[in-house]
C-alpha cells in the first residue's frame, strides 16, 4: 500500500502531461470531427503513416538532448539522404540506395558529432551551420530537381507497402519506437547519456567518456534523419530537395511535449511517439475542419506554444 | 590484510605545477579503520594532495604506496580501480536520475545475454547499502532532485563506501549542510571505520575534525606541518599551526 502511494507520488507531472494532452486532444477531434471522418480508421491509419520520418527523427532527438545537446540539421540531412538514395537508385540495385541514404544520414551525424565532442563547439550553432550547408548540397545535388524512385522493391519496403496488412511505415516506426525506447531504458548506454546530459561532471568523474557519447547521440540523430529520408522517398517515389524542410518544429515539439528536457538528462521515448502522434493528429485534424493553409500554420503554432509551455513549466524547480 | 603496513603511504610528494610548488615534501601513511583529517587555510594544498592521491594529478617526485606496492595511477579511473574512491564537494550526483543508477554510475550492472541494464539488483543492492548505512531515504528509486542536501551527501558517501575497498576521500563532505544534517552525515564517516576503510578527510570546521578524526595532518603553503594523535592535541595547537601563529 505504502509503496503504492509512493509510486503515486513519483509519477512525473512533466512526463504524464503528454497521456492527458494525447487523450483530450484525441477527444476533442473524435467529438467535432465525427462527421468529417476523423474516427474513420483509414483517416487514422494515414495519420500514423504521415508521422512516421518524424516519429522516427523524434527517437533519434531523445538521445541527442537527453545528452545535452540538440540538432537542428536533421530536415536538411532528409533531403541530402533522401536524394542521395534516389540518386544511386537510378543505375544501381535497392541495396545501394539504402547504403547511400542511411550512410549520408551517418557521415553528417558523425560530422557534426566530431565537431561537438571533440573541437566542444555547441551543437547548437554546429547544427544550425550544417542545415544551412546541407540545405544547399541538397540543392546543388540534383539542380533543384525532383529524382522519380522507380524501384518497387523499394517503394514497397520504405513507402507503400505491407505485410500481413499492416503497412511497413509502422513497422519501421514501432522498431525505431522499440529499439529506441529498450536503449535508452535499458543499456548503458542510454544510462551513460542520460548522465552525461544530467551532470557532466559526474559522468566523468565515475568514469563515463562523455566525448565518445555526444559523438554516438550526433551520429544517431544522423542515421535516424537517414532512415526518415528513405521512408520519405519510399511513400513519395521520388526525393526533391524540400523534403524535410518543415520536420524542425513538428519533431522539436513533439519531443519536448513528450517530457524530454531541454537542457538534458530527462525523457522519454514512447512520450516522443506520442508527441509525434500528436502533432499528425492536430495537422489531420485542422485540415478535416477545412482551416486554410495559412489559419493552420497559426493554429499549429498556437497550440504547440501552449504544449510547450505546459510541458515546460515546472522545470526551473 | 597485514595489520603493520599501512593502506597509503606517501613518501616525500612534490608536486609543482611549473615553476609554482603547491606541495612540498609531504609524508603521511594512513592505516585500515582510520581517519585522518587534513586541514590547513585555502590555497594550502589541501585538494592538491587529493586529487594526487586519486590520480587526477601526478606528483612532480615521491613514492605511492598502496598496501605496501609501489603506484603509479595514469588517471582517477586507475585509481578507482585500485580500491579508491572520492567524495567531491559538489556529490558529482546526476539529480534527475533515481538514487540506485547513481549508485552505479559508469558502473552499471547488466544481465546475460544482452547485456540489458540489470535494474532489479541495481534497486536491490542500493536499497541493502543505504539500509546498512543508515541513509534515510524514501526509496533506492527515488529521484536525486527529490532529496535534501545531506541525503545527497548521504548517498554520494554511500556509493563510495560500496566501491571503495581501501580508501575513501572527503573533501569537506558537510560544507554545504546544516547543524542536524551535519550530524547525520559525520555518523555516517564514522561508521565507515567498521568497513576498515582507511579515510582521509578535508575539513574546515575544526570542531567536526576533532569529533571524527584519529588523527590530524597540517599543511600550510603546501609545507607538511605537521601530524598529530587528535587525543594528544588540542584546537589551540592546531590553530597556531594551521596559521604559523604561536597562541
Amino acid at each position: 500500500m505504502q509503496a503504492a502511494l509512493q509510486k503515486i507520488k513519483t509519477i512525473d507531472l512533466q512526463q504524464s502531461i503528454i497521456y492527458v494532452g494525447f487523450l483530450g486532444i484525441f477527444l476533442f477531434f473524435a467529438l467535432t470531427l465525427h462527421d468529417d471522418g476523423f474516427l474513420t480508421s483509414r483517416n487514422l491509419t494515414n495519420i500514423v503513416l504521415q508521422t512516421a520520418p518524424a516519429t522516427i527523427m523524434a527517437v533519434g532527438l531523445v538521445f541527442a538532448l537527453s545528452a545535452g545537446e540538440i540538432d537542428l540539421s536533421f530536415g536538411s540531412v532528409v533531403a541530402v539522404s533522401a536524394l542521395a538514395a534516389a540518386v544511386a537508385m537510378q543505375t544501381g540495385p535497392m541495396f545501394l540506395g539504402v547504403l547511400a541514404g542511411l550512410g549520408a544520414g551517418v557521415a553528417i551525424g558523425a560530422f557534426n558529432g566530431f565537431l561537438v565532442a571533440y573541437l566542444r563547439l555547441p551543437s547548437f550553432l554546429v547544427t544550425l551551420a550544417t542545415m544551412g550547408l546541407f540545405a544547399g548540397i541538397a540543392r546543388s545535388m540534383t539542380d533543384l530537381r525532383s529524382i522519380p524512385v522507380i524501384n518497387d522493391s523499394f517503394t514497397g519496403i520504405f513507402g507503400s507497402g505491407s505485410l500481413l496488412g499492416v503497412p511497413s511505415l509502422v513497422f519501421w516506426t514501432l522498431g525505431a519506437v522499440i529499439i529506441g525506447h529498450v536503449l535508452y531504458r535499458n543499456t548503458k548506454f542510454g544510462a551513460h547519456v542520460l548522465a552525461v546530459g544530467d551532470n557532466p561532471r559526474a559522468a566523468q568523474v565515475s568514469g563515463i567518456k562523455a566525448p565518445r557519447v555526444r559523438l554516438m547521440v550526433m551520429t544517431l540523430c544522423g542515421a535516424t534523419a537517414g532512415l526518415a529520408g528513405l521512408l520519405y522517398a519510399g511513400r513519395l517515389q521520388a526525393a526533391k530537395y524540400t523534403l524535410g524542410e518543415t520536420d524542425l518544429m513538428t519533431v522539436i515539439a513533439a519531443v519536448i511535449v513528450g517530457g524530454t528536457a531541454l537542457k538534458g538528462g530527462k525523457g522519454s521515448i514512447i512520450g516522443a511517439l506520442l508527441g509525434s502522434l500528436l502533432m499528425g493528429m492536430l495537422n489531420n485534424g485542422l485540415i478535416l475542419m477545412g482551416l486554410d493553409v495559412s489559419d493552420q500554420m497559426i493554429v499549429r503554432g498556437l497550440i504547440i506554444l501552449i504544449a510547450v509551455a505546459v510541458s515546460l513549466r515546472d522545470t526551473s524547480r | 590484510m597485514n595489520g603493520t603496513t599501512p593502506v597509503l603511504s606517501l613518501k616525500n610528494i612534490h608536486k609543482a605545477f611549473g615553476g609554482v610548488v603547491a606541495i612540498q615534501d609531504f609524508s603521511l601513511d594512513l592505516k585500515a579503520g582510520e581517519i585522518v583529517a587534513l586541514v590547513g587555510d585555502n590555497g594550502a594544498g589541501k585538494s592538491t594532495l587529493i586529487k594526487i592521491i586519486s590520480g587526477v594529478h601526478k606528483p612532480t617526485s615521491g613514492e605511492i604506496r598502496l598496501d605496501g606496492e609501489e603506484t603509479a595511477f595514469s588517471d582517477a579511473s586507475s585509481a578507482r580501480e585500485r580500491g579508491i574512491e572520492v567524495v567531491y564537494q559538489d556529490l558529482a550526483l546526476a539529480v534527475e536520475q533515481p538514487v540506485y543508477m547513481n549508485m552505479f554510475l559508469g558502473r552499471e550492472l547488466t544481465k546475460k545475454p544482452f547485456g540489458l541494464l540489470d535494474k532489479v539488483s541495481m534497486r536491490k543492492e542500493c536499497q541493502e547499502l543505504v539500509d546498512e548505512l543508515d541513509v534515510r531515504i524514501p526509496s533506492a528509486s527515488s529521484t536525486i532532485r527529490d532529496l535534501s542536501g545531506g541525503q545527497r551527501q548521504g548517498i554520494a558517501i554511500a556509493r563510495s563506501a560500496h566501491w571503495a575497498s581501501k580508501l575513501i576521500l572527503l573533501d569537506e563532505p558537510t560544507a554545504a549542510l546544516g547543524v542536524a544534517e551535519t550530524a547525520k552525515v559525520e555518523e555516517l564517516v564514522a561508521s565507515l571505520k567498521k568497513k576498515n576503510l582507511a579515510i582521509l578527510i578535508i575539513s574546515d570546521s575544526l570542531d567536526q575534525v576533532f569529533r571524527l578524526s584519529d588523527r590530524i595532518c597540517v599543511l600550510r603553503r603546501g609545507q607538511q606541518i605537521g601530524v598529530r594523535k587528535t587525543s594528544e592535541t588540542d584546537k589551540n595547537e592546531i590553530v597556531s599551526m594551521i596559521t604559523g601563529v604561536d597562541s
